[in-house]
């Protein structure tokens, strides 16, 4: 395989990005600025392809290549290059961001039509590829950071791409700011993370790192330290208490960047870091533990906040919040490559599900209330039955993909975790199936509740294809992963198998496939999401009276969800406002300018006013120097003679 | 290389002035033209300069000496090592983009404004080149008389308060430092077979083995100097006055590169002439730096006039500045040194944005903006761009500079608590929130006010001054290794030469810090 492959898949979206953002205002030609866009990620994922048939025809140990370009920052002892490592893991995050993302790019090319910025958002998107590809493919973590930062960037830009608009409360450009400053907060646990590691390790290359940590102790303190403040990091992208907040707001982007940032690749970008930590999280249980108990909690919390939300990518976002609490809920009992692969089928059908939403929201001209929905399978006959794949496979309800992906998490929790974190997951994919197929029940199904005067119609062919396709991956992604104890080889985890290895040994876990427990709760997971589905069709479809009751009968508990736990109020009001009224108050018009500068100014009057006074002595009549002078003859005689 | 390459830099805008000061009053055209070709002409030197600098060598190149004062051994004595080459290019970098910046806002007394601004490149330049510390106090206070004058007659409504403000903070400072080189001069005098001098790399040798209780005030002496002019909290209050007094012009040198002047001061000064004094006093002054750090950021997010939100955001990022340095690590003062260059780039190009929409609208008020992406597309990508250089994206030059200050300190065996880097790693959050917050304000929204709505977006004059800096916000992000390779030498000798100093009074005679350590003792 040629070395600088990979240095390419990396290029062609810098490129891109370069044209697009540099001359395609000049472009007036939408075809081409999509062109350009779509080729450059296209083609990304033929290099992604092609080292990924490469790597099979390898040795599992030989799997790896690094390439080296260039040095980046170095100082003293310290040095990080610009440079890539290809493995089986980052193959597997490449196949996805390139794959998932040129099928977004195309969907976009019909979503964003007549866009009067459609350049921008061209550029937006191919400059995401690349920071996500430089950040899955980076060798060491300071370039990891690079496109850590280089993501946040681009949900920042495309979450305030209609920056002029309204969202809510406020505006996107609130949303967007608000997205950055979390993410932020997070890269502060990242940043700490990679100091301690420095100091730690004397290195930020992954091999480096990874090497001498596989020779220590589990429990070794440093480590608990270290996995922790990345750990910090993974919750801020990656959407997890306490830093979830950010996401919900980001759907006021525009649908394709909430299918390929805010659902599919960016937020994973967090699993994945903790994942290729594994080792590290592997020394430190007490961090496993906690990365277990946020992905827990969170996925059960999201779920519950996803039932009241009455905007269709409310509850998708509130869907992914929860989704990726799985994922890590998976890690945190290490089961990485369980993880992973739920990263990958979660890629596809939520991928799948916004662009779906988004086609509704195209032929409802911007309408988003899915209570002034319904009936739509009708007229998006398409956009239906690819929707409804989505629902199918997040439910997960077999043989769809999320059913391989979610039900090894939970077997997993349950057996290397506890029961409990295997309850908040069982029960998360209850209502999982509750708010999909509520979704789907108000959004296709029953009666229409929106306007004689809206005539909706199914999206062109640029939109309908790659949802056609994702339902394809949707519905068959998961037969990559079959457990053994279903007969299959799990070709997912044994292709991971090398990557996870070192920590697997510390892990030491025992061998627990085909016993019974495995079965009965397998088959308790499908039955709490079929459940799920016959609740949502009773609840909203035929018996619609119920959901007001339930409101009526729980007032408080419905306002509570609603209000997503009161969260972004309790930010508000105790970090927020004391910060900016604080600032103010205290610091700007108390320290600044009433202490320093009233000193400063204080001093520099009293010397002005000790030469007014002085001033006053100099008069220029002799005599009264004379008589001065006399005085003081006088009274120093007299201080002599009294002594 | 050309012997005589510093002075001729140094002189070079010294001529322009002279040259601009001969011209016609009322040919302003020429007059601009020649400002601008003599500013050029000292960038083009300096450029070479850089070409020819041999980085790996951490000494002083270039060094030219005159005798001047013979009576007193003091002696036009100029010299380089990395550290000041690198603010030397900064320096007539930014000085021609200053001069471009302000080709059409400035127009009374043109021919004044012009002599000035280059005189103030040749006292700046001068700073960075001396190796003489009478020189240099000589070249220090001659910087404040044309920036005096800037901010007094070219600028704002309350530019008298704020000059003088600005003279005094200074001097107050700076007569101390006299003092204490005087007092330094007489101490190399009293040494047996001593002279008096102010020779910088004799008193290297020299200064070290001061009497503890001696080189505590020496020390503060400089140090406080050097504070008022960083400035390190709480001797700040003169700089937001004078960066919204200033004309635009005048705040980009001020920001870019007369700051840069104090914790020039701190590395070539302070800490080598003074070694136990800085162990003595590092935690305090790491200390300080980390609440300029937050302290600048938190009020920088509260202000309404952007200007002076910048203004502030310079008190946060110098914050950084002084950590780095007062970790004495070379990691740490490696990106002291970038950040240095980094500042001058981010928050020059800041201060020559908000100059670009003053001289349209005639307003800083955060508030009297919005939505301002529509009329004006070309200035909102490079305001995104300046403003996520100062925010420390990676992939730009701020975060190298952050990055490496952060991590030296971290590890620093001095400060020998990560506390710090932590503390200070948390400007990283603030940075952004009272960017970005700000930028929002003025670029995002719906664009209402009717002054806003046919903004023209930038001319090409206005591009032509961004693009440089842009151009190298993104070198130094990418490949910062062409201006950290000319001043690695230097930073590891200078750090080199504390820890032999440290161990050589710790471990070699068996003294522990402060005790009185004698020349003769020393090798």
């Amino acid at each position: 395989m040629p070395r600088l492959l990979t240095g390419y898949a990396v290029l062609f979206p810098l490129l891109g990005f370069l044209f697009n953002g540099l001359i395609g205002r000049k472009i007036r030609n939408e075809g081409i600025i999509a062109a350009i866009g779509c080729a450059a990620v296209g083609a990304g994922f033929v290099v992604a392809c092609m080292s990924f048939f490469s790597m099979l025809g390898l040795p599992p140990e030989q799997r790896t290549l690094s390439v080296d370009l260039f040095p980046w920052i170095v100082a003293g002892g310290f040095r990080a290059d610009v440079a890539f490592q290809l493995d089986q893991l980052s193959v597997v995050m490449m196949l996805i961001v390139t794959g998932v993302g040129f099928l977004i790019h195309v969907y976009s090319a019909g979503y964003m039509r007549g866009d009067p910025a459609f350049w921008r958002f061209f550029a937006y998107l191919n400059l995401f590829i690349f920071s996500m590809l430089t950040l899955i493919l980076a060798d060491n973590f300071l370039l990891m950071f690079l496109g850590w930062e280089g993501v946040g960037l681009c949900s920042y830009l495309l979450i305030g791409f209609w920056y002029d608009r309204k969202f809510e409360k406020g505006t996107t450009g609130d949303a967007a700011k608000k997205a950055f400053i979390v993410n932020r907060i997070g890269d502060f646990g990242f940043l700490t993370g990679m100091f301690l590691i420095y100091v730690t390790f004397g290195s930020l290359r992954f091999q480096t790192v990874f090497t001498q940590a596989a020779t220590m102790t589990v429990g070794t303190p440093v480590v608990l330290w270290i996995t922790l403040a990345l750990f910090l990091g993974a919750t801020g992208k990656s959407a997890q208490i306490p830093l979830f907040v950010w996401l919900p707001d980001a759907m006021a982007g525009p649908t394709p960047v909430s299918a390929l940032i805010h659902a599919a690749t960016m937020v994973t970008a967090g699993v994945y870091m903790v994942a290729r930590c594994s080792v590290l999280y592997a020394l430190a249980p007490v961090s496993m533990g906690i990365v277990a108990s946020v992905g827990a909690a969170t996925a059960f919390f999201a779920a519950t906040v996803g039932l009241v939300q009455n905007d269709i990518k409310k509850v998708l976002a509130y869907s992914t919040i929860s989704q990726l609490g799985y994922m890590f809920l998976a890690l945190g009992v290490g089961a990485f490559s369980a993880g992973i692969f739920h990263v990958m089928t979660h890629a596809f059908f939520k991928a799948l599900l916004f662009l779906g939403s988004g086609a509704v929201i195209h032929a409802m001209h911007d309408e988003q209330d899915i209570r002034r929905m319904g009936g739509l399978g009708k007229s998006l006959p398409v956009t239906y039955r690819t929707f409804l794949v989505g629902a199918i496979a997040i439910a997960g309800i077999p043989p769809f993909s999320g059913f391989f992906s979610k039900d090894e998490i939970l077997w997993d929790a349950f057996s290397h975790g506890s029961w409990v974190l295997w309850l908040a997951g069982f029960a998360g994919a209850g209502l999982t199936a509750l708010y999909m197929f509520r979704l789907v029940a108000l959004t296709f199904q029953g009666e229409p509740r929106w306007d004689k005067g809206v005539h909706p119609h199914e999206a062109p062919a640029t939109m309908t294809i790659p949802l056609l396709v994702l339902a394809l991956l949707s519905a068959l992604g998961g037969f990559a992963g079959i457990p053994q104890s279903l007969g299959g080889g799990n070709a997912f985890e044994q292709w991971l198998e090398p990557v996870f290895a070192p920590a697997g040994e510390k892990l030491a876990f025992a061998a627990t496939h085909g016993n019974v427990a495995e079965y009965v709760l397998m088959g308790l997971s499908v039955a709490v999401a079929l459940a799920g589905w016959y609740v949502a069709r009773i609840w909203y479809l035929r018996r619609k009276e119920i959901p007001g009751l339930l409101v009526r009968r729980l007032p408080n508990t419905y306002r509570v969800l609603l209000n997503k736990y009161y969260v972004d109020e309790l930010y508000d009001g105790a970090v927020v406002r004391p910060a900016l009224s604080g600032s103010e108050l205290l610091l700007w018009k108390g320290i600044d300018v009433n202490v320093i500068d009233r000193a400063v100014n204080g001093a520099a009057q009293s010397t002005a006013a000790a030469g007014r006074v002085l001033r006053l002595i100099q008069t220029g009549v002799v005599r009264n120097y004379v008589l001065v002078f006399l005085a003081g003859v006088v009274l120093m005689m007299g201080w002599l003679l009294a002594k | 290389m050309e012997p005589h390459i510093l002075s001729l830099i140094l002189f070079t805008p010294l001529a322009g002035a002279l040259v601009v000061a001969l011209l016609r009053r009322d040919a302003s055209r020429l007059i601009k033209t020649v400002g601008l070709l003599f500013s050029l002409a000292a960038l083009g030197l300096s450029v070479w300069l850089f070409l020819q600098f041999d980085g790996t060598r951490g000494d002083m190149q270039c060094v030219e000496i005159i005798p001047w004062i013979p009576a007193l051994n003091i002696s036009y004595h100029i010299g380089i090592d990395g550290i000041s080459l690198l603010l030397i290019v900064l320096t007539t970098f930014l000085t021609p983009i200053a001069l471009l910046a302000s080709w059409e806002s400035v127009s009374v007394r043109l021919r004044g404004y012009v002599a000035l601004m280059l005189l103030l490149e040749a006292g700046t330049l001068g700073v960075f080149m001396a190796l003489d510390l009478f020189l240099f106090y000589v070249f220090w206070e001659f910087m404040l008389i044309p920036m005096y004058f800037i901010i007094g007659i070219w600028g704002g409504q309350e530019r008298i308060y704020a000059a003088i403000k600005f003279f005094l903070y200074t001097m107050a400072g700076s007569l101390l430092m006299l003092v204490a080189i005087i007092w330094l001069g007489s101490y190399a005098a009293s040494l047996p077979g001593g002279t008096f001098t102010t020779d910088l790399l004799r008193l290297y040798a020299i200064a070290p083995g001061i009497p503890m209780g001696i080189q505590i005030w020496m020390f503060l002496a400089f140090t406080l100097s050097f504070a008022i002019k960083v400035p390190i909290f709480p001797l700040h209050t003169w700089l937001p006055d004078a960066h919204v007094q200033a004309p635009t012009a005048g705040s980009v040198i001020l920001a870019g590169v007369l700051l840069k002047m104090g914790t020039y001061g701190l590395i070539r000064f302070c800490l080598p002439l003074f070694p136990f004094a800085t162990f003595r006093f590092l935690p305090y002054l790491a200390g300080l730096g980390i609440v300029g750090i937050i302290y600048g950021a938190l009020v920088s997010m509260v202000q309404p006039d952007i200007k002076k939100l910048v203004a502030y955001s310079s008190v946060s990022h110098l914050g950084f500045v002084v950590l780095g340095i007062f970790a004495l690590t070379e990691e740490g003062m490696q990106g002291s040194v970038i950040q240095m260059i980094n500042h001058g780039l981010s928050t020059g190009g800041l201060f020559l944005l908000v100059g670009m929409i003053y001289d349209r609208r005639h307003t800083r008020l955060i508030k009297d903006f919005g939505g301002l992406a529509k009329p004006m597309p070309v200035y909102a990508a490079f305001f995104m761009i300046v403003v996520l250089s100062s925010i420390g994206l990676p992939g730009l030059n701020g975060f190298v500079g952050e990055f490496l200050i952060l991590l030296g300190s971290f590890r620093s065996p001095f400060l020998d608590s990560p506390w710090y880097a932590i503390a200070a790693s948390s400007g990283v959050i603030l940075a952004a929130i009272y960017l970005l917050w700000s930028y929002q304000r003025i670029f995002f929204g719906k664009n209402e006010h009717p002054d806003n709505q046919t903004l023209a977006d930038l001319n090409l004059r206005e591009i032509a001054v961004l693009v440089p800096v842009v151009f190298f916000i993104v070198w130094i992000g990418v490949y910062p290794g062409t201006f950290l390779g000319k001043s690695a030498a230097s930073t590891k000798q200078l750090i080199h030469r504390i820890e032999e100093t440290r161990r050589g009074s710790y471990a070699g005679a068996g003294l522990a810090p402060g005790h009185e350590v004698r020349p003769g003792e020393r090798r």
